[in-house]
């Protein structure tokens, strides 16, 4: 996980505004002078999906948008492949509006460089598991005996040998959505747009199919958009992490730097019943500094969580550790600080509310 | 005189029923009675009449009849019939073609190729052994008995128009679910087709066919079927997962490959529901459609019942009921062999 700058922007997402309801042109402009979600539809009669959405999405990231039931993350995500229109704004894949997109271009877009995964599997119910897991290239107009081996080439790759002439009700609902994952992966798309895709998974099954993700992501270098609820997921997946709150951007960010400096009071609500030591990694706690410490206890990760530290440490507050990366040192931790890192962050008063749109 | 005299005097339209008081209908039953026994139109509130047009017709002789009202209906009717059989006559003279033709070909092929065609179809649709015994007992039963033409008349008439209702009610269906102003449109109709008495729509056919034309039973039997498999196909449609459609969509599919590809498919359980109820509302009608000289057991059944033939009514009832039962099986057969490939 290097930091995100330094990569090209896949897609953009620019002053980006829904609004549902009768008219939403009409007001528009109200929602863009500042008023909130609650006195639109108390006097307008009109729903705030989103509001002033800016995210720029990198190009080989895991993307998480999170954010608490109704806060806007599937109305967001269909905006990336336009199944859903915008009221007004722009979102741009490698420089082009899709917004401006006429219908055979958009479904070029749909077709060659977006695929989907859904939170209900939505697979076809009437097909095959090979024949939805080729499905892309079958819209495409790829003869049966030519999509087949690259579909049974991503079956196999998601774990789910042999089970091609079943039919989707036959498997269970991991197994579901792992041919939710092929059909995606089938289509060879640079993006891959995933809504709330583990979010009805047992628990078990969701770690599972999260490592699964973090694997295939590993090798193919996918620009990934994935929606969540839950903290914990998007913690793990995340290179980019944005917060959404009631259709607008709370905060963000990378996913530690967003853990240690919460902006927001909902953030700071959301984030104060995880288990800290196990997300926060050694970088965001220590001190940058090549110079070698008196004392040091022995060397740590740069990436390694905090969990793993203290495990070390066998509980002694006393303690320094020297930070290396790639065999070198970048920084000293001293288990004062970590400790300190544990306790949850109140919103650092100044910063709120800066990082929202 | 007459009780709403003092409307049209109040009005004062007096001038206007005098003057048009000679081509007014002939006097009503009400007005001759109380003429000829010669009282007076009472005047109690109890007998207060319904200012109905009769009753202002006694008023003023000016104002219509109440039978002008059917008169006006019919002539109206009478006078665009030429016009509409000019359009309707061509436009449905294929059916009539059909119905001939089918009706020519099941009696003209020899029951030993019928009868195994009709089993081979009733395999191949239900896969089902008891099923094809049942049709087989009963098919022979019927031959037995010298009731094998008539039965033959009535599938064959019923499995043209129930095709030809299939072949339109669907795309119909389709239509209906993709445009809600089409369904708000449609839906109307389909009520007014699904409540009128049977009877009713033959009587504006009889005027607009000649009744020795096939054609006119098949229309009727065409409308009367036509509804459930209309509404089932539209209903069908619109009950796809929406989750489904919109993988659809976020896969690029264009609106045909989403229709042949995700709609109809999954919604053919609820299409041949449809295709079920149409036939059976095919075989209801083609009874009543013997009054219109459509051949088979309705025949029976009519005679039965115009010669107080008892043993016939009764015999061609059941041969109707045993058909009834051989289609319905049979459809519900295919319908569950579709449920059982896709359920989930
Ligand atoms: N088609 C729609 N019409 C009206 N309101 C909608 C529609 N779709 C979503 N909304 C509203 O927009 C908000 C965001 O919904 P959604 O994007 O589904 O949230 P999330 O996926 O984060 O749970 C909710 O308040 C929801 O009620
Ligand atoms: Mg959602």
């Amino acid at each position: 996980m290097n930091t995100s700058s330094d990569k090209k922007t896949k897609i953009a997402i620019r002053e980006l505004y829904k609004i549902f309801g009768a008219d939403p042109e009409s007001v528009l402009p109200l929602v863009k002078d500042g008023m909130s979600k609650a006195e639109l539809m108390e006097n307008h009669r009109h729903v705030l999906g989103l509001n002033n959405i800016n995210v720029d999405i990198k190009e080989g990231d895991i993307t998480v948008m999170m954010g608490l039931s109704g806060s806007g993350k599937s109305t967001l995500i269909r905006h990336i492949n336009r199944l859903i229109e915008p009221t007004a704004g722009r979102v741009e894949l490698d420089g082009t509006d899709i917004v401006e997109m006429n219908e055979k271009e958009l479904r070029h877009l749909r077709r060659e460089e977006m695929s989907m995964v859904f939170q209900h599997f939505a697979l076809l119910p009437h097909r095959t598991v090979l024949e939805n897991a080729g499905m892309a290239l079958d819209v495409r107009g790829v003869p049966r005996a030519e999509f087949e081996s690259e579909a049974n080439k991503w079956l196999d790759r998601v774990g789910l040998q042999g089970v091609g002439d079943q039919y989707p009700h036959q498997l269970s609902g991991g197994m579901q959505q792992r041919v939710g994952i092929a059909r995606a992966l089938s289509s060879n798309s640079p993006v891959m747009l995933m809504d709330e895709a583990f979010s009805a998974l047992d628990p078990l099954i969701r770690t599972d199919m999260q490592d699964l993700l973090l694997d295939l992501q590993e090798e193919l270098q996918k620009t990934v958009v994935f929606i969540s609820h839950d903290l914990d997921e998007a913690l793990k997946l995340a290179d980019h992490l944005v917060i959404l709150n009631q259709g607008h951007v709370v905060q963000q960010g990378e996913p530690q730097e967003i853990l240690m400096k919460p902006n927001d009071p909902y953030i700071v609500d959301f984030i104060s019943d995880i288990n800290r030591a196990r997300v926060l990694r050694v970088r965001s706690v220590m001190e940058e500094t090549t110079q070698r410490p008196e004392n040091v206890a022995g060397e740590v990760d740069y990436d390694d969580n905090l969990e793993s530290v203290i495990a070390r440490s066998e509980g002694q507050t006393g303690l320094t550790y020297c930070v290396m990366r790639n065999g070198e040192q970048v920084g000293v931790l001293k288990m004062t600080d970590l400790v300190k890192a544990l306790v949850p962050t109140a919103a650092a008063a100044d910063g709120l509310r800066s990082g929202a749109a | 005189m007459a009780t709403y005299d003092f409307v049209f005097r109040s009005l004062g339209l007096e001038d206007w029923c005098t003057a048009g008081g000679d081509n007014a209908a002939p006097m009503s039953m009400d007005a001759l009675i109380a003429q000829s026994s010669g009282q007076e139109a009472s005047t109690s509130i109890w007998d207060l009449p319904f200012p109905s047009m009769d009753a202002l017709n006694d008023a003023c002789a000016a104002f219509p009849q109440s039978r002008n009202v059917t008169l006006g209906l019919e002539n109206g009717f009478l006078a665009v019939k030429d016009s509409i059989s000019v359009v309707l006559d061509p436009i449905t003279q294929p059916l009539s073609w059909m119905l001939e033709g089918a009706l020519y070909g099941i009696l003209n092929t020899p029951w030993w190729i019928v009868i195994p065609a009709l089993m081979l179809i009733v395999w191949m649709v239900s896969k089902s052994w008891q099923l094809l015994t049942f049709v087989a007992i009963s098919i022979g039963g019927l031959a037995f008995i010298d009731y094998y033409s008539y039965a033959m008349q009535t599938l064959a008439i019923i499995m043209v128009c129930a095709f030809l209702c299939v072949l339109f009610g669907v795309p119909i269906g389709i239509a209906m679910s993709r445009s809600d102003r089409m369904r708000a449109g449609t839906i109307p109709i389909l009520d007014m087709l699904q409540t009128l008495p049977p009877f009713v729509y033959l009587i504006p056919l009889i005027f607009l066919f000649s009744v020795t034309e096939p054609k006119l039973y098949g229309i009727a039997i065409i409308l009367y079927a036509i509804v459930p498999v209309i509404r089932l196909t539209d209903l069908g449609i619109r009950m796809v997962d929406e989750s489904v459609i919109e993988a659809a969509d976020a896969f690029g599919m264009t609106d045909r490959q989403k229709l042949y590809g995700v709609q109809i498919p999954l919604a053919l359980p609820n299409i041949m529901a449809g295709v079920n109820q149409t036939i059976m509302m095919s075989l209801a009608m083609v009874v009543i459609a013997s009054l219109v000289s459509a051949p088979g057991l309705g025949v029976l059944v009519l005679r039965g019942i115009n010669n107080l033939e008892l043993g016939v009514g009764l015999i061609s009832g059941l041969g109707i009921v045993l058909l009834a039962v051989m289609l319905d099986r049979t459809t519900k057969a295919a319908l569950n062999r579709i449920n059982a490939a896709q359920k989930g």
